[in-house]
């Protein structure tokens, strides 16, 4: 039941619809595998060896909808003006389009800290990725399930 | 029943005081629970919060149309109500109400554009549109806190009946009524979710499913789609008896607008 | 323009980590869901979020349709002088959303 891809509106209708027409529905697909998410890695941070740690990844273990999903990010770091957090990328693994987002911190910033709301469209594990002034790459994973209702896995004109 | 109350009944000009006096004997069939009890922590902490809900952009915008001179009669809603804070608070815990001019049940929505036409003279915003959505949830976040008190005597007791009809009758390919769920499982979880009242007091919602605002009538279409039943339009007057049973049922529910629901 | 509200404390003492938020109306369509019509609808985001102050970046965001609809981010900027907080929104077809804030430091 958590194989249901809800957010992406990937309905059983339009699957039926489809098979019946004898046409493929996958103009676009429907879930990452493994190999698209390290391919949407190595494009954001190359090769650069990167290790678990420094990150904090705040998720509820359970949502009951995955179009909000609540995510706090908060990296330890002094953020003095030698040792700071550049940038944090936030990817799902089973998203269709596993790259969330990517936040930079500016000379501005207090902390590494930022809040936010994602799309998830299934059960999966997101994975935040630092990249700190010194060119470490820091990362954290957390599990989320998402729940679907028996309702609102159709595909609904309303 | 006895004879002299048959007799009674037979008089067509007196049937509408007989259901008026019978509704007003009436109780909901089961104590009313907000849909915010039925939510996880997650959706709640959204809702209460008062800058990330996202209803409150809606009621921004409701705001501006409130305040906006350039219709017609160059008149703004404020320029007769005043301010919203004061002139609006309970209006939303009252309807849908009987309209003397409409000369039937109206919602709120529907008393927004007679408004509109009659005082502003410019035509209705389209249901479901976006300033609809937003000087609604505008008027309703007004009453945010007041107990809902629907009347269901006198005019509005036809419309109520009619409504309450429509709650009970079973409908779709999936031949289920709205009280098979919403009352006699309320509570109980369909697949990963589980089923609220069906209350209204947090109307218009900001639904996660929908990724924007949505009416009373925006959601019986999607329930009723849901039991493969075709819907009524939005603004019909199906939905708008059935919206004031369904206010009825949830009558002393604070009034939650912009409420967040999954 | 797109409706945007943002929240900036009226005062801070200088040094202080000061909480910022934004938000914006904005579908952030990601290009799977489909019409009436069963057509899918194309993508339509906000592609770029900036905060700046003091003349420096606070914060910025490089967005995917894989966050929700009504974008929302909070985060915290240095205070060190009084002065504008600036936000800006980009959206994919170049329209540019803006809003400022002043912050007083003592």
């Amino acid at each position: 039941m958590m194989e249901y891809d809800n957010s992406a509106n990937w309905s059983r209708r339009g699957v039926l619809a489809g098979i019946g027409a004898g046409v493929m529905l996958l103009a676009m697909p429907v879930r990452a595998d493994d190999a698209s998410v390290a391919q949407a890695i190595s494009d954001t941070f190359g090769d650069t060896p990167r290790q678990d740690g420094k990150i904090a990844l705040k998720l509820p273990p359970l949502a009951e909808t995955g179009n909000t999903v609540p995510l706090t990010v908060t990296v330890d770091s002094p953020m003095s003006d030698t040792e700071r957090v550049k940038r944090v990328v936030v990817f799902a693994n089973r998203n269709p389009r596993p790259l969330i987002a990517a936040m930079m911190f500016g000379p501005k910033a207090a902390t590494a800290e930022f809040s936010t709301n994602m799309r998830l469209s299934g059960t999966q594990d997101v994975i935040a990725m630092a990249e700190l002034s010194d060119g470490t790459i820091w990362q954290a994973q957390v599990r989320v399930l998402v729940t679907v209702g028996a309702c609102d896995s159709l595909q609904l004109r309303y | 029943m006895n004879r002299a109350l048959v007799a009674i009944m037979a008089c067509a000009g007196i049937v509408a005081t007989f259901a008026a006096v019978f509704a007003a004997d009436q109780v909901p069939a089961q104590k009313p629970i907000s849909g915010y009890d039925f939510m996880t922590t997650e959706v709640q902490q959204l809702q209460d919060d008062d800058f990330a809900n996202p209803g409150l952009l809606w009621v921004e915008e409701g705001q501006t149309i409130w305040d906006d001179t350039k219709v017609a009669s160059g008149k703004s809603c404020a320029s007769c109500h005043g301010d919203a804070t004061t002139a609006m608070r309970g209006v939303a815990t009252r309807y849908p109400a009987y309209s003397a001019e409409a000369g039937h049940v109206i919602n709120l929505e529907q008393q927004i554009n007679q408004c509109r036409r009659e005082r502003q003279g410019e035509p209705d915003f389209p249901y479901e549109s976006e300033p609809l959505l937003s000087i609604t949830a505008f008027v309703s976040t007004q009453s945010k806190g007041l107990p809902q008190s629907v009347a269901i005597v006198g005019p509005a007791a036809e419309s109520f009946e009619r409504g309450k009809a429509f709650f009970y009758q079973r409908r779709g390919q999936l031949n289920l009524s709205c009280a098979n769920c919403h009352e006699q499982h309320a509570g109980d979880h369909l697949r990963g979710e589980s089923i609220s009242q069906g209350q209204l007091n947090g109307f218009p919602i900001y639904r996660a499913l929908w990724q924007t605002m949505g009416s009373t009538n925006r959601m019986f279409a999607w329930c009723n789609e849901a039991v493969r039943a075709e819907p009524y339009p939005a603004g019909s007057q199906e939905y708008v008896d059935l919206e004031l049973f369904e206010r009825w049922r949830g009558q002393g529910l604070n009034i939650e607008t912009p409420a967040v629901r999954r | 323009m797109p409706n945007t509200r943002i929240r900036v404390p009226k005062t801070a003492k200088a040094g202080d980590a000061v909480e910022i938020r934004a938000i914006i109306q904005h579908p952030m369509e990601n290009g799977f869901r489909l019409d009436s019509q069963g057509t899918a609808i194309p993508v339509e985001i906000i592609t770029d979020f900036s905060c700046s102050y003091d003349g420096g970046q606070v914060f910025s965001v490089k967005l995917e349709p894989g966050l929700s609809a009504n974008p929302y981010f909070s985060f915290f900027l240095k205070a060190t002088t009084s002065g504008p907080v600036d936000f800006r929104w980009v959206d994919q077809d170049g329209t540019i959303t803006t809003a400022t804030e002043q912050l007083e430091v003592t």
